[in-house]
């Protein structure tokens, strides 16, 4: 329940929502709980962001979860 | 960050006795299980779960509320995991209401807005870490049409309560990753015992149970990071001054324990607008449980999975007894799921 997924931030569309990038996957999310720019990556939770991330540390998480399902699908 | 099968060497040198370690998270125990991690630790080092799946934790009273909400013509919007815990008549899935399955609550207030002419309630589980994105949700002034089922839980009392109980026999916490994401772990500095942020990886994982066991053994009782690079001390302040402005502590039951003292949340006065069980009138009623179930022990860390005589018999993930069955973060299902067998 409480998973979490890092995204970048593409776009912001609204005072509280933008367009993230999960890495092969786009969806609107909201940004209530944060203040973000756009190239900033952010961890998702039930559509929301709930916090920042370190540019190096979201592409590294992104790498891990790649790397589970690569795992899984083998 | 140092590989898994250095962790695990480390950890066979460093464990000398018999210690029992709680975490408090579905993410936590699915992460354990799919790895096959309980295999590789060293004898005598045991992780349990414990009360860390919402959807688990939340007593029948509570869906049976859901169930009548239903039956008032409400439409339900749930988080999937919910659909078919049973409640005193039924599931949400079978109870031929008009029930919905949402990714988050924005989209319960989304449908709100299609439908003007009907109710819409949002079924609101979740630990810290959700809570914040309904704060944040009623603090947009959703429609009037829409509403909660507030059962959102708070970790930190739980874990008072298992620690002052001490039946579980435990030498120490792995604290939820994304939870503390939200408040931080000083909170946790309360509790004189080991405790670890952990994250998700079996790496994270097997990490936390080294730091766990080396506080430990050096008599230490210090809550340590091993997740920095999604966890701060003071976690999102701006998420959990948005969660008090909405939201405040109140004593609620939870499923395998009495009630517990400012374990759960309320909405403020200025927002009671938004709960359900005032708008219709539904009141949440104690329900004794009578079967063979042992949902309850295993939320309190006391028995496994495998200890209950429903387990894979006649409680299975298609066909489940208990709540946690029926989650994807319940110990049963995942225990199940992966063929775990201690």
């Amino acid at each position: 329940m409480c998973i979490a997924i890092p995204a970048e931030v593409l776009e912001i569309k609204d005072d509280n929502i933008a367009l993230v990038d999960y890495g092969d996957l786009q969806q609107e999310v909201r940004i209530d709980l944060v203040d973000v720019k756009v190239g900033e990556y952010v961890l998702v939770h039930v559509g929301f962001a709930i916090q920042k991330l370190s540019r190096e540390e979201g592409l590294q998480t992104r790498q891990v979860f790649k790397d589970v399902y690569a795992a899984m699908e083998e | 960050m140092a590989g898994g099968m250095e962790i695990r060497k480390a950890l066979d040198e460093i464990v000398d006795r018999d210690y029992t370690f709680m975490h408090i998270c579905g993410t936590h125990e699915a992460s354990i299980a799919r790895s096959g991690l309980r295999s590789v630790l060293p004898e005598g080092l045991k992780i349990v779960m414990g009360p860390g799946c919402p959807v688990c934790i939340t007593p029948q009273g509570e869906i049976d509320a859901a169930l009548e909400l239903a039956a008032k013509g409400c439409i339900i919007a749930t988080y999937g995991d919910l659909m078919r815990v049973p409640g005193t008549n039924g599931s949400l899935d079978t109870c031929g209401g008009d029930v919905r399955v949402v990714q988050g609550v924005h989209k319960a207030v989304e449908i709100a807005k299609e439908v003007p002419d009907k109710e819409v309630v949002f079924i609101s589980v979740g630990f810290e870490t959700t809570a914040p994105t309904v704060a944040a949700t009623l603090l947009t002034e959703p429609p009037e049409n829409f509403s909660i089922l507030c059962s959102h839980r708070f970790v930190p009392p739980a874990m008072k309560f298992l620690l002052e109980q001490g039946e579980a026999k435990l030498d120490g916490f792995m604290l939820p990753g994304h939870v503390c994401v939200v408040t931080g772990y000083a909170m946790y500095e309360q509790f004189k015992v080991p405790q670890v942020v952990a994250g998700f990886e079996p790496e994270d994982i097997l990490l936390g149970l080294y730091m766990l066991v080396k506080q430990a053994k050096e008599g230490r009782a210090d809550v340590e990071n091993a997740y920095p690079r999604a966890v701060e001390r003071m976690g999102n302040q701006k998420a959990m001054k948005m969660l008090y402005e909405v939201f405040e502590p109140t004593d609620v039951e939870w499923r395998g324990f009495p009630v517990i003292p400012d374990s759960g949340l309320k909405l403020k006065p200025k927002y009671e607008k938004y709960d359900a069980l005032k708008k219709f009138g539904v009141e949440i009623k104690h329900v004794e449980k009578n079967s063979a179930c042992i949902c309850d022990k295993v939320l309190r860390g006391i028995r496994d999975p495998t200890d209950c005589k429903l387990f894979g018999k006649a409680c299975t993930p298609r066909k489940p007894v208990g709540p946690c069955m029926v989650s994807h973060e319940g110990a049963c299902r995942i225990w199940a799921l992966y063929n775990q067998k201690r």
